[in-house]
């Protein structure tokens, strides 16, 4: 970037449209999934998205601790998100704060929408989301890697959940942000979506945009989330070596 | 749920490759006791909740209040699942053949979608397991398999295991095992292990009280391998 002090705003967009790590406005950045990257949990992944590193472990269903939150009638959906205190630049605190409980809560409730709690009550479904290395977009990274984990784990569910962060960035719309888009830009939109309903299940903002804006995001977004279900049904196939004509996730 | 899709109209049916156990009321699983109260025992069978033995499904005249003589925490059991309830609740059993306390040997866990190649068809793979390393085995429909024998023999087994486990949904799985026995047998006595052996040791390995019977070796449980292995093989890649 070339900046000296902290204030100056880097240049997001190029006159040719092109953005900071010279990617199209309606690319994505790299994505790798692993699924059954541990070997302890009943369900794991490891996504690397960007330069964001993830891990998701999944455990349940299971006995229900502490016992006061086991519901007599369906599953309860445990989440806790986390980012490792060397994730970031600047030494994150450790342990739980502000930001990371709503992320928790918020996949979690995700994650309460696709699953079918009701065939096992009175048990815990336990997703825990480490981030290892973050560079904006965690809580979609996380969120991809718990959903790979869960179905990786057998737990029954409507679909898997693709999540992708939207935003405006030099005044345009923009998928996928990257540390220094997110920092700098003018919005941030993270989705997910639940592909074959078309439904959204998550669905944050944070900055400014006209309803215009918001409505050519979400188009892109959903884009963006196709895409990505895409790379996560096909990293269950080779975590079970499955060709597509045998089977899929369902 | 990742597994494979059956459509049989009106219904459609995922038959998994993962997860946890799923009960079913018939399985006989292998447990270990959590939890010790005045009329039952707490059993961790590998399922979502844990499943109550209630002292009037032993083969025991247990006393109220006395089931801690007989089962304590961690101690290792073979027992039937007899019903499940839309709450979600176990109910086991341990009276029926080969059901009961199992003493010494070890226990390994693997995935319970592998358990129909583990028995293998018609009892093939286990044959072929028992048969090379002269160990005592007990394959639970929850993924548990209870394994006793010399160290070496237990060894043996448990890599025999692994190898189903990871592999498992690949062909040729039964000559790759046997030739992993093969290459693994002690020096001195290379190739299958003598009937007459194999008889001694198990006679000294079967405790004489009928209280605690031990389950003999795949004798019922190829039947049940049996049947999950024709629905698999049905619809799957296998």
């Amino acid at each position: 970037m070339g900046s000296v002090g902290a204030k100056e705003v880097p240049v997001l967009l190029s006159p040719e449209g092109l953005r900071i790590d010279g990617r199209r406005l309606d690319e994505l950045r790299p994505i790798r999934i692993q699924a059954g990257a541990l070997r302890q949990a009943d369900g794991s992944a490891f996504v690397e998205w960007g330069a964001n590193k993830v891990m998701a472990a999944v455990y349940g269903p299971r006995e229900v601790h502490p016992r006061h939150l086991q519901q007599n009638n369906k599953a309860v959906i445990q989440c806790r998100y986390n980012m490792a205190a060397f994730s970031v630049d600047e030494r994150k605190r450790p342990g739980l704060d502000r930001r990371s409980q709503e992320i928790s809560k918020v996949i979690a409730e995700a994650f309460e929408s696709v699953v079918f709690a009701e065939e096992f009550p009175r048990t815990s479904i336990d997703v825990y989301i480490e981030v290892l290395q973050a560079n904006a977009g965690t809580r979609c990274a996380g969120l991809v890697a718990a959903s790979v984990a869960l179905a990786d784990a057998g737990i029954p569910m409507v679909d898997l959940l693709p999540a992708v962060a939207v935003g405006k960035v030099g005044g345009a719309i923009a998928l996928d942000l990257k540390k220094e888009e997110d920092n700098f830009g003018e919005a941030d939109l993270p989705m997910a979506l639940v592909p074959q309903s078309g439904r959204l299940v998550l669905l944050q903002m944070e900055g400014h945009m006209s309803p215009e804006e918001l409505a050519q995001s979400l188009d892109l977004g959903v884009r963006g989330c196709r895409e990505i279900y895409e790379k996560m049904k096909q990293a269950l196939r080779e975590r079970y070596a499955l060709t597509p004509a045998a089977g899929g996730a369902a | 749920m990742l597994g494979l899709l059956s459509r049989r109209p009106p219904f459609v049916q995922v038959v998994p490759l993962s997860g946890r156990y799923i009960p079913k009321p018939g399985d006989t699983v292998i447990g270990t006791v959590t939890d010790v109260q005045g009329t039952f025992w707490l059993l961790d069978i590998g399922a979502p909740r844990w499943a109550p033995l209630h002292m009037t499904g032993t083969p025991w005249d247990v006393e109220v209040g006395e089931t801690d003589r007989y089962l304590r925490v961690r101690d290792a059991v073979i027992v039937q699942v007899e019903n499940l309830d839309p709450t979600g609740r176990i109910g086991v059993t341990m009276n029926g053949e080969g059901l009961g306390k199992l003493e010494g040997g070890t226990i390994v866990s693997i995935s319970p979608a592998r358990v129909p190649r583990v028995v293998g068809r018609g009892g093939s793979m286990i044959q072929t397991i028992t048969r090379h390393t002269g160990a005592h085995i007990a394959v639970g429909q929850n993924g548990r398999v209870w394994v006793d024998g010399t160290p070496e023999a237990i060894r043996r087994v448990t890599e025999a295991l692994r190898i189903i486990d990871a592999e498992g949904q690949r062909p040729g799985l039964t000559d790759r095992v046997e030739s992993l026995l093969v290459s693994t047998a002690p020096t001195d006595r290379s190739g299958p292990v003598s009937p007459q052996r194999e008889s001694e040791y198990r006679d000294a390995a079967v405790p004489p009280t009928p209280h605690h019977p031990v389950h003999e070796d795949g004798e019922e449980e190829p039947d049940e391998g049996d049947a999950s292995d024709g629905e698999g093989s049905g619809e799957g890649p296998f």
